[in-house]
């Protein structure tokens, strides 16, 4: 299977290349640059691959939550790819793919992915692995206040995603005795949502161009 | 050449198709409703609605031109001015269609788009003109020597002519956006009730201003009361007074350049008080004026679709990134050479 996936859901942005088995990432840390970036990431990462868009099986896109122009870049891109190609996309939960990195990386099993939403809340979710190495939610994803977040039921859990940098605090009361350790420098990125969408893919889960679109979990945008 | 045009800079999703042997084949608008009960655009709501309308659009104009996304040559979206968030859809969208598609992309300026829209009628005005742009976000005269040779003449020092009316509406209790409610009501006030200034006519040059004539809507209905008729008779003063000030200015502007060639374009020119007025002006000076149809004076992607054609015709396309520029001087562009 090959298969593209982005993330611009956060101030990092990331393409990566899935090609049976073999990933290859770009990865930068560029705030309000993903728009400048994210295309030429992609076709250098084909290039070096020497594979066309067309010849690809999927898409995958970090579809959120996360910042709310980011997250639209990413989709519109995968829109506009998908469209111009036919082909299937999986949008990807930024919050899983934040888990599934730690996974991948660090083999912790259980993981609390929390990214900061302003206003005083944290985009939450909760992700165990399930023997094949691929993270799936425990919980309804939200955006709440840290002294709010829903907990998984019992076991131990790693924290993940900058919201416990900015939340620390009030997350580490909250949760408690759940947690056994935290690393807040993690962003989601395309590597795993990669990993996650040939997940989904195989499993006959990927949509049409037009319903490749941001999940934002905040509706109330007007105050 | 066949260009797919996407216009996503404010409350509207607009796509077309422009064909260069055929014209205009197909253009589909989805006008944003989202934003009435705020009174005022939204622009975090406009973003989330790109997002959802831009493709089903898409394959709107598509169908309804018998043509597949591979029989497009190239693609051109609004990149300002405008809202940054709005602009980022339409253009993250058509560049990376056109990436996968492997034909080129172009970022337009709207307000191109707009003094251009005459070109896709029957009769199109020559180079070079005078272009009035009146509109919800812009009140600008601009000379026109060629496709992105561009000098302003004049534009509005705060208020646009499309947001004094929005905005006067509202006042007088029509909603919003309420400009076409307003000049509707107009045409049934007295015209020798009220009379209110004619804003920067007194002075020498082509600037206006228009945001004093609220102000001088709402302070009119305080002192007046709010007796039956008294808000047809304020519409019709503001009316009067808009119309008169836009046509001053483009004789000024006239006799100015010497020009005698006049487009006017924007949500505004569809006022048919105003077209009426206009070329009343133009006969006396032994000019002409063009405008759009009415559907292409409000924003439309077929607009976009035409002044994309014209620049990828002259060799122009983008580098494979997009952005898009909130503001964004018309004077900046590059002119095309043919």
């Amino acid at each position: 299977m090959k298969l593209l996936a982005i993330d611009t859901s956060t101030d990092a942005c990331s393409a990566a290349l899935y090609i049976d088995g073999d990933i290859k990432e770009l990865w930068e840390l560029a705030p309000r640059r993903h728009a400048e970036l994210i295309l030429s990431m992609i076709d250098r990462l084909c290039q070096d691959a020497g594979v066309g868009v067309r010849s690809l099986d999927g898409l995958a896109f970090g579809r959120g939550p996360g910042a709310f122009t980011g997250l639209r870049i990413g989709a519109g891109v995968i829109q506009g790819i998908a469209f111009g190609t036919n082909l299937p996309v999986v949008p990807v939960s930024s919050l899983a793919a934040l888990a599934q990195g730690a996974m991948r990386e660090a083999n912790r099993e259980n993981v609390l992915s929390a990214l900061d939403a302003r206003l005083g809340e944290v985009y939450w979710g909760a992700y165990a692995c399930r023997g094949n190495g691929i993270m799936r939610g425990v919980l309804a994803e939200c955006a709440c206040l840290p002294s709010e977040v829903p907990l998984p039921g019992h076991g131990r859990w790693f924290g993940v995603g900058n919201g416990w940098q900015v939340y620390g605090e009030p997350l580490r009361l909250r949760v408690g005795a759940l947690i056994s350790g935290v690393d807040p420098g993690r962003t989601p990125r395309a590597h795993d949502v990669a990993l996650l969408g040939v997940d989904a893919l195989s499993r006959g889960e990927g949509v049409s161009a037009e319903e490749a679109l941001p999940v934002y979990l905040r509706d109330q945008v007007v105050r | 050449m066949r260009v797919l045009g996407l216009e996503t800079s404010c409350d509207e999703t607009g796509v077309a198709i422009y064909d260069s042997d055929n014209g205009s084949l197909s253009h589909a608008l989805y006008s944003q409703r989202v934003h009435a009960q705020y009174g005022g655009v939204v622009p975090e709501l406009a973003s989330r609605d790109h997002v959802l309308k831009t493709l089903p659009l898409i394959k709107t104009v598509l169908s309804e031109s018998r043509l597949k996304a591979r029989d497009i040559h190239g693609i051109a979206y609004t990149a300002g001015p405008g809202l940054i968030g709005a602009l980022l859809v339409g253009a993250s969208i058509g560049r990376s269609l056109a990436y996968a598609l492997n034909v080129p992309a172009v970022a337009v300026h709207h307000m191109e788009g707009h003094l251009l829209a005459p070109m896709l009628e029957e009769h199109p005005p020559a180079l070079p003109f005078i272009a009035l742009l009146v509109s919800g976000g812009h009140t600008q005269l601009v000379r026109v020597d060629g496709v992105g040779s561009y000098e302003m003449l004049g534009e509005s020092v705060d208020d646009a002519a499309g947001e004094a009316l929005d905005k006067t509406a509202k006042l007088l209790g029509l909603g919003f956006p309420g400009g076409a409610r307003l000049a509707e009501l107009a045409m049934s006030g007295r015209t020798d009730r009220f009379r209110f200034p004619r804003p920067m006519t007194d002075r020498p040059g082509l600037d206006f201003s228009f945001s004093g004539l609220k102000t001088y809507a709402i302070n009119t209905l305080k002192e007046a009361g709010d007796q039956p008729g008294t808000r047809a008779d304020i519409a019709r003063a503001f009316m009067d007074a808009v119309i008169d000030t836009l046509a001053i200015k483009c004789r000024r502007a006239i006799q100015q350049t010497g020009l005698r060639t006049l487009v006017a374009a924007g949500g505004v020119s569809a006022n048919h008080e105003l077209r009426v007025r206009l070329d009343k002006v133009a006969k006396e000076m032994g000019a002409m004026v063009y405008y759009p149809r009415l559907e292409f004076c409000t924003d439309n992607g077929a607009m976009i679709a035409y002044a994309g054609y014209r620049r990828l015709a002259a060799g122009m396309s983008e580098p494979l990134a997009f952005g898009a520029q909130p503001r964004w001087p018309m004077e900046s562009l590059r002119p095309i050479t043919e």
